[in-house]
């Protein structure tokens, strides 16, 4: 297991290195309003529900796509890109995810995030600032990162992985379907048999920042997950597990984890696939 | 520009925890509110005032909290 502390920069830093020559700081968030209501001075802001997706069949965003994304935002392979986004950077990791599976060397999240940067009255900007395009070149895409559908039934049915349901304990046990204010998204409630719920936030303090090493590995053995077998997460679409997948990858050291982006919006529509509750 | 007058703290709200966050950037109260577990941000707004932006995201959070069921477990 090999822990990479340096993919986390805090915002001192941010506010020292955002507009740096080989460095672009981009806002991922949430509530895809929230860049135009502020945003660190020099940031770019990307939108998930558009360009970090395929927009018309689901997947993650096409390599092609990525290219130009990066390129308009001034981005070549070795840009050192820092992302940052609110509710404790769920969609900054999700971003991470993907320019992880497609091979981007140097990515960083910033510590506490968008919360943490308000929190502590930085200065905030509504410019949209302009960048040279630069060239990007995706890689191969890494399948070692995500999991699909027919590895986590072969989970399920040999145990051959744990299961990680990284969602709220209320939607882990089938209460609610979706997240409160949130339209549901599923045909079923429950979880995937098998899974062990460590809801996503427990990975954060409260002021959004990652918990320490001890602290998050203390958090995973008590349910058994010790990074010495194959771990898949999983939420609703995908994001939350991005920053459960990233503690474990990145914070803890673990060799073999994977996000299952289908998550429970394609569990829970299956016909006939098991479910558990509580 | 730096911002001013932040506020964050947690209540209920139709029966559901929430966190309402505040802050005014330059004349513009924004504010947002999110469900506590797990923390989505789901209703926004802004004001003039403090106020004005706070009642206008709760409003809109009641109509959206108003459609989230319970199931029996």
């Amino acid at each position: 297991m090999k822990v990479m502390a340096d993919v986390l920069v805090t915002t001192d830093w941010v506010a020292q290195h955002a507009t740096d020559a080989g460095v672009r700081v981009v806002e991922v968030d949430v509530d895809t309003t929230a860049y135009d209501q502020g945003h660190v001075p020099g940031s770019a802001g990307w939108n998930w529900t558009t360009e970090l997706c395929d927009t018309v069949v689901r997947d993650i965003v096409p390599a092609k796509k990525l290219e130009e994304l990066l390129g308009k935002s001034g981005i070549d392979n070795k840009t050192t890109i820092v992302l940052y986004g609110d509710n404790n950077n769920w969609f900054a990791a999700w971003a991470f995810w993907q320019l992880k599976v497609y091979g981007h060397g140097d990515v960083r999240i910033m510590d506490g995030g968008r919360k943490k940067w308000l929190a502590e009255a930085r200065d905030l900007s509504t410019d949209k600032p302009s960048f040279t395009a630069a060239t990007y070149k995706a890689g191969t895409p890494d399948l070692s990162l995500r999991a699909f559908l027919p590895e986590v039934q072969q989970a399920v049915a040999g145990k051959k992985a744990a299961l990680v349901d990284v969602r709220s304990p209320a939607e882990f046990t089938g209460e609610i379907l979706s997240p409160p204010g949130l339209p549901e998204t599923c045909q079923r409630g429950g979880h995937i048999p098998g899974a062990k719920s460590i809801p996503w936030g427990k990975n954060c303090n409260d002021d959004g920042t990652f918990k320490s090493f001890d602290e998050l590995k203390a958090l995973y053995a008590e349910k058994g997950i010790m990074g010495d077998q194959p771990v898949i997460a999983y939420c609703r679409i995908g994001e939350r597990s991005s920053l459960t997948w990233f503690a474990m990858k990145y914070l803890l050291g673990f060799d073999n984890v994977k996000n299952y982006d289908g998550s429970w919006t394609e569990w829970g529509n299956l016909v006939g696939a098991a479910v558990e509750k509580p | 520009m730096k911002p001013e007058d932040y506020s964050r703290r947690e209540q209920e709200l139709a029966g559901w925890p929430i966190t309402i966050e505040t802050y005014k950037l330059g004349d513009v109260y924004h504010c947002t509110i999110a469900n506590a577990d797990p923390g989505a941000r789901f209703a926004r707004a802004d004001g003039t005032t403090k106020e004005e932006a706070e009642s206008r995201a709760i409003e809109k959070a009641t109509k959206y909290l108003a459609q989230t069921r319970k199931f029996e477990v």
